[in-house]
């Protein structure tokens, strides 16, 4: 099983963050991960992406332009990297903010209304939650437990109080994901 | 003790080896993609940990002098950088090769010349392995192609530069210095006690002063010391070949890449052996040195070669020495921070064919 | 008629008037009749013997005419990079803090390549010594402007005299580093005369034992002369140097710690 994902939206979506769990959360599942960041002034303000691969083999290239799934999470992103996915993948966005849907015919496309939801628990720093918990449920790869031990451990002690509020929303994102 | 599983980026991961591989000091200047190095080294304490030295000099010249200061008091000193603050670091290199003093110096290698960019890139070859500041020297290079190598090549180095007192370049690329990986740290070790007797440590009155220099003005005498250095460099070349070989038994055209390069060419082969070709890689671990009897046993068995490379085509002339035309050696290379694709590799393969 | 009087019969114990220090090498200076370095050389081998620091100092060499002063001084040395002295100083120190780490840098060394690794090594605070020998002159090279030759000074490199307009001014390192917070204590001294000879032995002294008290760093000036470069017998070059650097360089403390901070040792 080879897993290759990209995660792009705006810097401050917690699109790096998302990735990172994701990539922890593989490796306590004993899985080969690589978390590759696109670095530089672009993530300041700009559009921020990760590409994750999950694998129980040895990763050959971390830098790959085709990917098994696209979590795209703003317009931009949308636009520069809905042809990247390969046929058959899946594609995750967030509708909030679109005013071009994505159009592939040859892929699964999966719309997760993140922002709005994390807006109505009046918490916006969970948006990314909301979103991995949707990918959790149309990929089971990686265990809801073991994203709450990854959270345990990237998270410093004084923040532990948010587990119980990012626990909930991985639960909404599993809920409310729907394929278009 | 066992050893610790994270998942780290490559230039966090040089910074924890560090302090785990007891090193004394490190001295740096923040330049893209590499700036974690200090920052993590900042952050983890290590002066409380193990004693540490962590200092951020006023520019690249003066910290490469700070290891030059360092390295010939006998300690296990490095600096890290990018490729505009490795050239600026190229005369105390060279003085440091001259001195025959060890030490670590890290190239977290982005595209150029000039400012360039900051992506990856693997332009910095010729610099690294053909010497790279004045006179004729070598350093030892070292080229990983994981985070994990990231962190045990730290270790390695500091061994090799003090067997041959010789200072070892790690030359790494952004992708692998920013990218996140599983990578297993070794447990902490004490900082070594021992003193070189070659190192300056105050004159105790039993033994002569020592005079750590790169200066001789008499030309017989300087041509000695060259001599010293090539059958130092010579014996290096002998004793410390290190690479890795991907399906080479049965391979018929043969890659030959490092670092990330390397990881690319063995999805290359998964796709091209996918279509019945016979693709392997020769991943060399030193650049310098090269592993030119292995190019040269293969060169008898593959029908081609290509040099895959983050440059305009750099390594791929030491694949031509190698193989001393006996098949025909190309070169892919993607340029600026771009990194090639496996697809457009495996396409090079088969146009060639 | 008196007995002629042989070389052996005059050079006995209870006629030694003068000693060379254990500290010099018996080696051959190499310097130019009449230039300060030997002097220099001399007075900072004396304190490292007179304060027992033999087995503790790693000093720094330059480039420049004192590139070869690794030959004379018998005591642990590094040679730097041209201007990198403070830098490699700054290492030594700080992964050897026991010992009695300095520079000894010429004009060109440090206030010219090496501005940088000066400044901030100062501004740091690094507890080393900096010797710093202001002759107005590269000698090394054969005579070209430093970053210290006077304005209307002759050199290879301006040969019809500085003019500040095309060349700039000169620099003042000293008067520069002694603003810095992290330096102790800064004096600008000469050698030209026995008294001053003894003022910068005293200064070196004074540093020396600074240093062990941790105190950040001190950095001495020695305003000296050059007559190969400046192209004069050794008595004139005093002279010139009197009538002209000093009015530039005026010799004398510019940043002396008070009291009670000379004496408390740095926590």
């Amino acid at each position: 099983m080879t897993e290759e994902i990209l995660i792009a939206g705006f810097g401050g979506q917690g699109v790096l963050s998302m990735g990172k769990i994701m990539a922890y959360s593989a490796m306590m599942q004993d899985m080969e991960v690589s978390w590759m960041p696109s670095y530089g002034p672009e993530m300041r303000g700009g559009t921020a992406n990760v590409i994750v691969i999950i694998s129980d083999e040895r990763i050959s290239s971390p830098i790959i332009r085709h990917f098994d799934t696209g979590i795209l999470l703003n317009q931009q992103s949308l636009d520069k990297f809905e042809d990247s996915i390969k046929p058959g993948g899946v594609l995750v966005y967030d509708g909030n903010g679109i005013n071009r849907h994505p159009v592939r015919k040859d892929i699964s496309i999966f719309r997760i209304d993140a922002a709005e939801e994390a807006g109505r628990m009046k918490s916006p720093k969970v948006n990314n939650m909301i979103v991995l918990g949707g990918f959790m449920k149309i990929k089971p790869i990686i265990t809801l437990e073991n994203v709450i031990k990854g959270l345990k451990k990237s998270l410093p002690e004084r923040y532990h109080n948010l587990i119980p509020v990012n626990e909930t929303a991985l639960q909404r994102g599993m809920e409310i994901i729907r394929e278009v | 003790m066992e050893k610790e599983l994270r998942l780290m980026k490559g230039n966090e991961a040089v910074a924890e080896a560090a302090i785990r591989a007891g090193a004394d000091g490190y001295f740096g200047y923040p330049i893209t993609p590499q700036s974690e190095v200090l920052e993590y080294l900042m952050e983890a304490k290590p002066h409380e940990r193990t004693g540490m030295v962590v200092l951020q000099a006023e520019s690249e010249v003066a910290a490469i002098n700070m290891v030059y200061g360092g390295a010939a008091c006998g300690k296990r000193v490095m600096t890290s950088s990018s490729s505009p603050g490795i050239s600026l670091k190229q005369e105390g290199i060279s003085y440091i090769a001259g001195a025959e003093l060890p030490c670590l110096v890290v190239n977290v290698v982005r595209g150029g010349p000039g400012l360039g960019t900051i992506q990856p890139s693997q332009s910095d070859y010729f610099q690294a392995t053909k010497g790279g500041g004045h006179g004729d020297y070598h350093l030892i290079v070292l080229a990983p192609s994981s985070v994990q190598e990231m962190a045990d090549f730290v270790d390695l180095a500091f061994e090799l530069a003090f067997k041959y007192r010789n200072p070892v370049m790690m030359l790494s690329d952004g992708a692998i210095g920013q990218m996140m990986e599983k990578v297993w740290l070794s447990p902490q070790k004490e900082r070594s006690k021992t003193v070189p007797e070659w190192a300056t440590t105050g004159k105790p009155p039993t033994r002569e002063r020592v005079i750590i220099t790169s200066l001789d003005l008499d030309p017989m005498a300087q041509e000695r010391f060259n001599q010293k250095l090539i059958a130092k460099y010579n014996e290096i070349r002998e004793k410390e070949v290190r690479y890795e070989e991907f399906q080479c038994e049965d391979a018929e055209y043969l890659f030959v890449a490092y670092g990330t390069s390397a990881r690319v060419c063995q999805k290359s082969i998964q796709l091209a052996r996918a279509q019945g070709i016979k693709a392997g890689l020769l991943r060399p671990v030193t650049l310098f040195p090269f592993p030119v009897n292995r190019l040269n046993e293969l060169a008898d068995k593959v029908k081609m070669m290509i040099s895959v490379e983050m440059s305009a085509g750099q390594m791929v002339e030491d694949v031509m020495l190698a193989s001393n035309g006996k098949v025909p050696v190309y070169h892919y290379g993607r340029m600026g921070g771009m990194v090639p694709e496996p697809e457009e590799v495996t396409d090079f393969l088969k146009s060639k064919i | 008629m008196p007995q002629a009087t042989g070389i052996n019969d005059i050079i006995k114990p209870e006629n030694l008037v003068y000693k060379r220090t254990e500290v010099m090498t018996p080696n051959i200076l190499h310097y130019c009749p009449g230039c300060g370095h030997g002097t220099v050389h001399r007075i900072l081998a004396e304190v490292i013997e007179e304060e027992g620091l033999q087995t503790e100092a790693i000093g720094v060499s330059p480039v420049g005419c004192s590139v070869l002063l690794y030959n004379y001084l018998d005591i642990d040395w590094q040679e730097a990079a041209h201007g990198r002295a403070p830098a490699v100083a700054t290492a030594i120190k700080r992964l050897l803090p026991d010992k009695f780490v300095f520079t000894y840098q010429g004009d060109g060394d440090l206030a010219a390549i090496g501005t940088a690794e000066t400044i901030h090594a100062c501004n740091r605070g690094e507890n080393i010594m900096i010797i710093f020998i202001n002759n107005g002159i590269y000698g090394m090279t054969g005579g070209q402007m430093a970053p210290t030759t006077l304005p209307g000074m002759k050199s290879s490199t301006s040969p019809y005299g500085r003019d500040v307009k095309m060349m700039g001014n000169p620099v003042k390192m000293t008067d520069i580093v002694a603003t810095l917070p992290g330096t102790f204590y800064v004096t600008r001294q000469s050698v030209h005369t026995p008294a001053n000879v003894r003022k910068t032995k005293k200064a070196i002294r004074k540093a020396a034992q600074y240093q062990k008290l941790n105190k950040g760093t001190c950095f001495i000036e020695v305003v000296s002369n050059c007559p190969s470069g400046w192209k004069m017998t050794p008595v004139e070059s005093n002279r010139w140097m009197e009538e002209n650097m000093f009015p530039f360089y005026p010799l004398g403390d510019m940043k002396v710690p008070q009291e009670s901070e000379s004496q408390t040792t740095n926590k």
